[in-house]
């Protein structure tokens, strides 16, 4: 009879103690609580409903043009939006476009460019977890 | 008088078509096909062939891509490095010269346009275009140039 070394036995062991791979985008928003509570310790989740009025309310910090992330996107995340130039935007909601947020430089890269222009600041943790959250929730 | 209808016919269609290819050609600018170039220079606006403006446009606008038109477009070093190389290897004086025709009759290369829509002869091909289509909705703006070219995505800008 084969017998497993100790090595395999223990890799098989460490493979089946890790829990189910999480998606990158549950892993982005652990990043962000991880974040958000070395800033405010008193942080206690993330909301989606805060999410959802970050995502509709303006901003007077960033570009004239682009006040408000619905500028763009337009009001209804379940519905594809259109940037300045006229190129369609696909629906930020992942229960319609399950492909986003999964790449999580590609997600931070946007929230650098797009906070900078709507609320003329980078973003904090607690916003873009809250947002995040509005967004995989809907 | 007995014309020879059918070699007429024939003569008369094949020159049509000639004439519709070469007028075709005309209007043809390779689409980009390297996936980071097309996925970072097509997430705002559609990605525009690299043969529609001089190396040295590429050049100016991949060194300024922080203030991109009033916006805010930088990527990583590495990848900025990758469309760069790509961009000036395809431009109109490079690699696309075959497609970009007479695009860059009138423009002096030093002076490094950064508008396509402001060539000579992008202006000439679009001046019967009014401003109220310009206006539409559908449109938004002169970078959008599927709203009417419906087969730019694959590189041709006929009528």
């Amino acid at each position: 009879m084969r017998r497993f070394d100790i090595k395999t036995l223990g890799a098989i062991a460490l493979i089946l103690s890790t829990p189910v791979a999480a998606s990158p985008r549950d892993a982005l928003l652990t990043q962000y609580a991880a974040a958000a509570k070395v800033a405010m310790p008193a942080h206690s989740g993330f909301s989606a409903v805060r999410g959802k009025t970050l995502h509709t309310r303006s901003f007077a910090g960033g570009k004239a043009d682009t006040p408000a992330c619905v500028s763009c996107h337009g009001n209804d995340p379940r519905a594809a939006g259109r940037t300045r130039s006229g190129k369609a935007i696909e629906a930020m909601a992942v229960s319609v476009t399950p492909t986003r947020y999964l790449d999580p430089a590609k997600v931070e890269k946007w929230f650098r460019r797009n906070c900078n222009e709507v609320l003329g600041r980078p973003c904090t943790a607690q916003e873009k977890g809250d947002w995040l959250t509005y967004m995989t929730q809907l | 008088m007995n014309l020879p209808y059918r070699p007429l016919v024939l003569g008369i269609s094949v020159l049509a078509f000639s004439a519709a290819v070469l007028a075709s050609g005309n209007h043809y600018y390779a689409p980009v096909t390297d996936p980071v170039v097309r996925e970072e220079c097509g997430s705002c606006h559609m990605a525009f062939a690299p043969s529609m403006l001089p190396a040295s446009s590429w050049k100016r606008m991949m060194a300024n891509l922080d203030n991109h038109f009033g916006d805010d477009a930088s990527v990583d070093a590495q990848t900025a490095a990758r469309i760069g190389r790509y961009l000036v290897a395809n431009a109109a004086d490079t690699g696309g010269r075959q497609y970009a025709g007479k695009l860059l009759r009138g423009v002096a290369l030093d002076n490094a346009p950064l508008r396509i829509t402001e060539l000579p002869k992008w202006v000439r091909e679009h001046r019967e275009v009014s401003a109220r289509e310009w206006r539409n909705k559908d449109v938004r703006s002169k970078a959008n140039c599927v709203a009417c070219h419906s087969a730019a995505a694959r590189g041709y800008y006929d009528d």
